[in-house]
């Protein structure tokens, strides 16, 4: 029996691949159309990680070096979800960020800011049976970038999701409410709908803050979901 | 229903995180099958070699099985093989991957496809990653390959194929160019 596709891709939650306004697309994106590829088993199966894959200090940020790091400590969780509202349990997530005076760890970060010996940005996680994930870091900086005349990235961290399947593969970028950066940020405005845009960022969450330890944001990100069953879409045909 | 996370770049930084040790060794001494080396470039549309990609595959093992709870035809797993690689790109834009050629995939219906991988791009200037897949030149089984068949410009076919070194057996070349005149085929899934 051929497997269930996964549904395809919602008009107006992702960017395009040719995006002039942040320039690196202009000679990095196909000009071809893609071509739709049916979801074989190749499709519908992927990778599935173990704890094997996690360090013992991987969901927190701010413990993986000798002192804390510099900067306001705060608490991201959230779920991942499918497009049908079902927790997508045991899957690997894995995050990195600038440190708090939004420099990378990072050979290629050579901008005039501080580095952070206590913070490198790299983060590793399973989300639980309920598709719950947590991690504990700090809040990244605003940084500069050569994209345009006076370019900030607005505050963020980006997020890498497997799923179940070679399709639900998922990377993007949490940002903040209220940054004022994020209307000039080509990358955050390359996702067409404001619905999608929306969804990217983190909401500050009085239950997930800790007392006298640090604020909470919460973040939830949704993988793609199955079709209809082919019992459902027999119906359909009748 | 909410509606799926808007992709977007991994940019320039990734490095700190994503990188896997071994994540081109996707195959042990003991894994089954017949053992390859995937030598990959990638070009922008300039042919300029992109020093700052990574590239994720996932293969079947040589039974033409996953390693996945989904897959449930009659091949052998292989416990010593995952079908997972993650590699990044060099100062030349290259990579290096070694694994063992996947068996052939069922297809839908009664189809059957050749041996393939699946490839995943993501790099600076990449939004949403780019997705292809690598063949290999010279397989009797591409001919009837219902994805291949897909590629209505028969010449463009060419772009999927990974071709076997002139001198050394079992290292392959593969190319990957994201725009210009010989743009690889990227597949929407
Ligand atoms: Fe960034």
């Amino acid at each position: 029996m051929d497997p269930i596709p996964y549904r395809r891709e919602t008009p107006g939650t992702q960017p395009p691949g040719l995006w002039p306004d942040y320039r690196s697309t202009v000679l990095r994106s196909p000009r071809k159309p893609l071509i739709a590829l049916p979801h074989t088993l190749s499709e519908v199966t992927g990778p599935i990680f173990g704890q094997d894959r996690l360090q013992s200090n991987d969901a927190d940020l701010t413990s993986q070096h000798k002192e804390r790091p510099i900067g306001d400590r705060m608490i991201v969780a959230g779920r991942v979800l499918d497009e049908n509202g079902r927790p997508v349990a045991g899957t690997l997530i894995e995050i990195w960020q600038a440190n708090s005076a939004g420099r990378y760890f990072h050979p290629r970060d050579s901008r005039d800011a501080p580095l952070d010996p206590n913070f490198t940005g790299g983060g590793r996680t399973l989300t639980d049976e309920a598709g719950r994930y947590r991690f504990i870091t700090i809040k990244p900086g605003y940084y500069p970038w050569q994209n345009h005349e006076n370019a900030w990235r607005p505050a963020h961290i980006h997020f890498s999701v497997f799923g179940s399947s070679f399709v639900t593969r998922l990377i993007c970028q949490m940002y903040f409410e209220d940054d004022p950066m994020l209307r000039y940020d080509p990358i955050y405005m390359s996702v067409p709908s404001e619905a999608g845009r929306k969804q990217l960022l983190a909401k500050f969450d009085y239950e997930l803050t800790m007392p006298g330890f640090g604020l909470g944001y919460r973040f939830d990100i949704v993988l793609r979901g199955r079709d209809a069953t082919p019992f459902e879409a027999d119906d359909h045909a009748h | 229903m909410p509606i799926e996370s808007g992709w977007a770049t991994v940019g320039p930084f990734f490095h700190a995180v994503l990188p896997w040790k071994d994540g081109g060794a996707m195959a042990r001494p003991e894994t089954k099958g017949e053992p390859i080396t995937i030598i990959g470039c990638i070009l922008d549309a300039e042919e300029q070699p992109i020093n700052d990609a990574m590239i994720e595959l996932w293969q079947a093992n040589a039974a033409g099985r996953y390693n996945h709870p989904e897959d449930t035809q009659p091949g052998e797993l292989d416990p010593s093989f995952q079908g997972f690689g993650r590699v990044t790109s060099d100062a030349q834009g290259c990579f290096t991957v070694n694994t063992i050629k996947p068996g052939p995939v069922r297809g839908l219906g009664n189809s059957w496809q050749a041996p393939h991988i699946e490839v995943s791009v993501f790099a600076r200037g990449v939004l949403k990653r780019l997705v292809t897949r690598l063949y290999f030149e010279g397989e009797p089984a591409n001919e009837h390959d219902p994805v291949l068949s897909l590629v209505e410009e028969t010449q463009r076919r060419e772009t999927l194929m990974a071709k076997p070194d002139p001198k050394e057996r079992g290292r392959w070349h593969f190319t990957l160019r994201l725009g210009g005149p010989q743009e690889t085929v990227f597949f929407e899934v």
